[in-house]
């Protein structure tokens, strides 16, 4: 593999910017978002001059590495601070950098009249440096350095506005859901170590053959847990909603194109664990088949337009997760519908930002109504994305979700069709809720009242969202005309191994079965939501109840995360003596039985500790006695 | 014609300066008035810790086994241990400075009229400081004692003041006092096996240093009868030190009875002395009989981390499921020290550092929260902690992640340091023990940090109260320290691996 020297910058000047603003304070008001734009613009420039670089080049030269430090020695485990940079990494740094600079931009107006500004633009860059340090890492420790940054960022950017309570309680929550997940990479960390000596991706994927199964197995069950708690899948998936208490271009960036994908990154990087565990490949078919649905059906019930979009972020990524576990081609289409994913939601949301901007920050959609002739543009931006999530020919969608339908109908046997059926129906409640969050907030009778003047958002607003608009229209084409996209990751995940399963539709049945349950998706929304009123109705079906109520998750998180472990404590403690007790009562207590003696072992008296000692010692000697025979 | 012994002072000037100001503190206890003995006191113990390690510092490149007539050995990985020692007492002395937490007067029966009448008098005593400096003097010799004698006699000296300090609480006398006679009939009893096992090592090989010892395994004409017993009854007073199981019971006890600052002090400090010594003599003395001695500590090794993981996870009570907890790391620790190689060395005396530094914050953290009869330990009352008081949340929920190992905190590194070595030195099987105890015991730290976070608010009356300077400058150190050897653990592990050596 080739050195460069250039990797480094890429995470070097964000990381110094943000430090930078940070540290000089109220000083760099007046310019510190510029540097931050700037900043992020040329780690950009960067990324697009080593994508040109690499295509250049051919074969195994297209990867390259950098060396910077020797980050840990101890024993035989060397992690090296290296660099990787592969048709895999070059995918993400464009797309981080690229949407993030968009972002940088459109938040230099969002956040005009936030005196924090310089804060949020430091916390921006902090988060593009971590997220490039999570997808360049050549290890699975310095990614877990990376993971764990975005998530620092995270947390600092959703609790931005943290003098607001709720805000900083959705931090939190944030905050917990991901220390579960990170307990899965670490013990996935740690297991890989046991079993391989060596963390980084090239020394796994070397051993991963040679390992026994159920290691692999549990490698690749954690690792599903990392990518559950960072990507909001079943079943942490409960942090998303309220992290759109942020300020909406975080949603956009952090939420919605970039950090949230980490775990399908996590995933498609350790194709070669996943390869070789046909378990861990169930498992993740199966929570990325339940994500998917899921968050479909808390978007169809959710009024706050952001948590709409939220849902349908859990919903869209649980595609994602549902394609890496359907094998190698299936790694490709993952990341396919990222990227087109990436432009069309990040679209969506810098629309819903713009709406806010105009709106006075009412999030209430029913509040909302026949916007698109006072906002033209965001409108038009806000329906290209909307058609590219539909899957609606020629848009980017079209190209990659259909053909995750397609993969998992071609599963095989039953698992395809239920598979194939889920993603189907799941296209289907999309199109529902997409249309619903339309037909309420930009057609329609208005129903804002009369102190609100909603009006087109500025240029430098608008301008990020047409361009994003613009790769929701053409980036799916541009992708996978000639399979591009699956040719340049081919090296990585090996999808020209196709397994020869039989073909249970052809695509082109797809695409029209997809195109069909739309129509029918998006016409039940017309329908429905003709007039609507301005408060939430209450005579609701239970469905909705608990749509709203996002299916229960809280309420489960509560059943299945804290109230086994509180009742495992509240009953074993109380066959744990403690101190007072035990001296106070001060009655008889008697050596005469042995198990007596092990079910109470702590019973608070010196003479059955003593004792302990001596049976300790005594089961010593013997046990030497015995070794030494 | 006798001569005098001749003692090398530059070495042995560490642990003579700490005695001396134990010496001298007495001094300011009998003379100095009220008033200022408190003040005086402080700076004396912090003062004379600051110059020991600067001492040790000079003296860090030179090595010596004749520093006091071969019954120490001045060496690397000797000199490590002490400055670890040195510097998780500092951040000890600075919790004990707090002497709120200290009875006023030892003999006072709890809530008597004497006792009313002694802090009304304001006649608080501040004994706790030279005990504490005779503890370290003790902890320093105890790892660089190279004969069984001098073993005996650094592992009382660290013992004794303990057992007094562990019952000075001011608050729950009864508990206190309980917790201090627990810890001095079980500490006796202990030592006397210690004793015992010294006897039969002088009966096997006719001499009291280890390296004497080590050449009669060489000549092995002798009776190995003894030389096993010696060995177990030797180990059987150190695995009570450090807390392993079957030797273990005591410590949920005085943990929770003795004075937090002290149960901080003696959680950290202790170990790694006792660890310490338990590394020389297993490296030194027993090198060439390891296979006798290998599997017994390994399964020790394993029902420590097992019973201490697990019982921790039924305990309500931070105090003691911090004793637990310690049990578990112990556990760990016997993982590195089974590995007999030089990167179990180093691991081991890392795992010191990243344990110890996590084990006083987390304790320093205990003191602060309260209500108005003192700390409150119930973990059930520390539900919603993170809504009241954030800061000191984060720090006790980065302690606990760190004592579960994750990543990017100093725990993560000792323990993977730990795995790694032992993984060297072939013993697989422990490496697995290992991450599943590791799993099952983050269960439990993970489990604090949410009911920290997200439990419902159950308590009105607790309140954490506002740290004096010294706890927040403890605190402070523990968690930089956590954070800065996680994310950059080159810092110190390098010059470990480079230093971390017995002289044999």
């Amino acid at each position: 593999m080739k050195a460069n020297n250039y990797l480094v910058y890429l995470i070097a000047l964000p990381l110094f910017s943000a430090a930078l603003l940070l540290l000089l304070g109220r000083i760099a008001d007046k310019w510190g978002h510029l540097l931050a734009t700037l900043v992020s613009a040329s780690t950009f420039a960067i990324g697009a001059y080593e994508f040109f670089a690499m295509r250049s080049r051919s074969g195994v030269d297209r990867a390259i590495t950098q060396h910077v430090i020797q980050w840990i020695s101890v024993g035989t485990l060397k992690v090296d601070g290296a660099l990787l940079l592969d048709q895999l990494s070059i995918c993400f740094v464009l797309l981080i950098t690229g949407v993030g600079t968009l972002i940088h931009i459109y938040s230099i107006s969002y956040m005009e009249h936030d005196e924090n500004r310089r804060r949020f633009f430091a916390y921006l860059n902090l988060f593009i440096a971590a997220m490039l340090l999570l997808v360049l890492a050549d290890s699975y420790l310095s990614l877990y350095v990376g993971w764990e940054g975005v998530g620092l960022a995270s947390y600092l950017l959703i609790g931005f506005w943290n003098q607001r309570p709720a805000y900083a309680t959705a931090a939190k929550k944030a905050f917990v859901a991901n220390r579960v997940g990170d307990v899965g990479l670490s013990l996935a960390i740690i297991i890989a170590f046991t079993q391989f000596g060596t963390v980084s991706f090239a020394g796994v994927k070397a051993g991963a053959p040679h390992a026994s199964s159920a290691a692999l197995t549990a490698i690749g069950a954690m690792l599903l847990l990392a990518a559950a708690g960072k990507s909001a899948q079943f079943p942490l998936q409960s942090w998303l909603g309220d992290a759109m208490a942020g300020p909406t271009p975080v949603s956009a960036l952090i939420h919605a194109a970039t950090m949230v994908t980490a775990g399908v990154y996590l995933i498609t990087r350790s194709n070669f664990i996943f390869d070789a565990s046909s378990t861990a490949r169930l498992l993740v078919v199966i929570v990325g088949a339940i994500t998917l649905l899921f968050g479909a059906i808390i978007g169809t019930a959710k009024d706050d337009i952001k948590k709409a979009l939220a849902a349908s972020t859990m919903s869209q990524i649980g595609y994602m997760i549902l394609a890496t576990g359907l094998g190698p081609i299936g790694y490709a289409f993952a990341i396919l519908h990222l990227l087109t994913h990436g432009f069309f939601k990040a679209g969506m949301f810098l629309g819903a930002g713009s709406v806010m901007h105009g709106m006075d920050d009412e999030v209430n959609m029913r509040r909302y109504g026949g916007l698109a002739k006072f906002m033209p543009i965001t409108a038009i931006t806000f329906g290209f994305g909307y058609l590219a999530i539909l899957g609606i020919p020629p848009f980017a969608g079209f190209y990659s979700k259909d053909k995750i339908i397609e993969t998992a109908f071609n599963a095989g046997g039953n698992k395809g069709w239920i598979l194939g059926g889920a993603a189907l129906l799941g296209a289907a409640i999309t199109a529902f809720y997409m249309t619903r969050v339309v037909v309420l907030t930009f057609i329609g009778a208005k129903r804002w009242d009369s102190m609100a003047h909603p009006h087109e958002s500025p240029l430098l607003m608008w301008l990020p969202m047409a361009i994003l608009a613009i790769g929701s229209v053409t980036s799916g084409f541009l992708l996978s005309s000639g399979s591009a996209l699956v040719h340049w990751l081919q090296p990585i995940v090996n999808a020209g191994n196709v397994e020869g399963g039989k073909e249970l539709m052809k695509p082109l049945t797809v695409s029209l079965l997809a195109l069909g349950v739309v129509v029918i998706g998006a016409g039940a929304a017309i329908i429905k939501y003709r007039t609507v009123a301005s408060e939430a109705p209450s005579n609701i079906s239970i469905f909705t109840k608990a749509a709203r109520k996002d299916l229960y998750q809280d309420s489960f998180n509560e059943a299945v995360l804290m109230r086994p472990g509180q009742g495992l404590t509240d009953t074993l403690v109380k066959t744990d003596h403690n101190l007072i007790d035990g001296a106070v009562r001060g009655v008889g207590w008697t050596l005469n039985t042995i198990s007596s003696a092990a079910r109470s072992i702590q019973n608070g008296y010196v003479r059955s500790y003593a004792l302990i000692m001596v049976l300790g010692t005594l089961a010593l000697v013997a046990t030497v006695w015995l070794v030494t025979l | 014609m006798l001569s005098a012994p001749h003692l090398n002072y530059a070495l042995l000037a560490p642990i003579l300066i700490i005695l001396g100001a134990a010496l001298l503190g007495v001094l300011v206890e009998a003379f100095i008035s009220k008033a200022l003995r408190s003040r005086l006191q402080i700076g004396i113990s912090l003062i004379a810790v600051i110059a020991a390690f600067i001492q040790l510092i000079r003296v860090r490149n030179l090595t010596s086994t004749s520093a006091a007539v071969g019954s120490v050995a001045i060496d690397g990985a000797g000199i490590y241990i002490q400055l670890i020692i040195l510097a998780l007492a500092f951040v000890g002395l600075l919790y004990i400075a707090d002497t709120d937490n200290f009875t006023a007067q030892a003999s006072a029966i709890p809530g008597s009229t004497e006792e009313a009448s002694s802090i009304a008098a304001g006649s608080q005593q501040t004994e706790v400081f030279p005990l504490t400096l005779f503890a370290i003097a003790g902890m320093m010799l105890f790892p660089i004692a190279t004969d069984l004698i001098t073993l005996f006699v650094a592992l009382e000296v660290l013992s004794l003041p303990l057992y007094l300090m562990s019952g000075l609480s001011r608050r729950r006398r009864l508990l206190s006092q309980e917790a201090a006679l627990k810890y001095f009939l079980l500490g006796a009893f202990s030592s006397a096996f210690f004793l015992f096992g010294a006897a039969f090592l002088y009966g096997y090989s006719g001499s009291l240093s280890l390296n004497g010892i080590a050449d009669g395994v060489h000549s092995s004409g002798a009776n190995s009868v003894f030389l096993l017993i010696g060995i177990i009854f030797l180990s059987v007073g150190l695995l009570f030190k450090v807390g392993a199981v079957p030797f273990h019971s005591w410590t949920p006890d005085v943990y929770q009875g003795a004075p937090t600052p002290i149960t901080g002090f003696m959680a950290a400090c202790t170990k790694a002395a006792a660890f310490g010594a338990m590394l020389r003599i297993f490296y030194v003395g027993f090198n060439d009989v390891q296979w006798d001695w290998k599997p017994i500590i390994s399964a020790i090794a394993v029902i420590t981390m097992v019973f201490g993981a697990i019982a921790a996870i039924v305990q309500r009570d931070v105090k003691r499921t911090l004793a637990f907890s310690s049990i578990t790391h112990a556990g760990f620790i016997l993982i590195a020290v089974v590995a007999l190689s030089k990167n179990g060395l180093a691991a081991a005396l890392f795992y010191f550092i990243s344990y110890g530094f996590a084990t006083l914050g987390a304790f320093g953290i205990v003191t602060l929260v309260r209500d108005s009869s003192g700390e409150i330990t119930d973990l059930n009352r520390w539900s919603g902690l993170g809504k009241r008081s954030p800061l000191v949340a984060s720090a006790f929920s980065l302690f606990m992640l760190s004592f579960g190992g994750i990543p990017l905190t100093a725990g993560f590194i000792g323990k993977f340091s730990v795995f790694t070595a032992s993984y060297e030195s072939g013993n697989i099987n422990l490496v697995v023990f290992g991450v599943l105890t590791s799993a099952v015991a983050l269960f439990f730290y993970l489990k604090i940090v949410l009911m920290i976070f997200f439990g419902e608010s159950r308590s009105d009356t607790l309140t954490v109260v506002i740290p004096s300077i010294l706890t927040r400058v403890a605190i402070s150190i523990c968690v930089i320290v956590t954070i800065l050897l996680g994310v950059y653990p080159s810092l110190i592990f390098n010059s470990l691996q480079t230093f971390a050596t017995f002289l044999h």
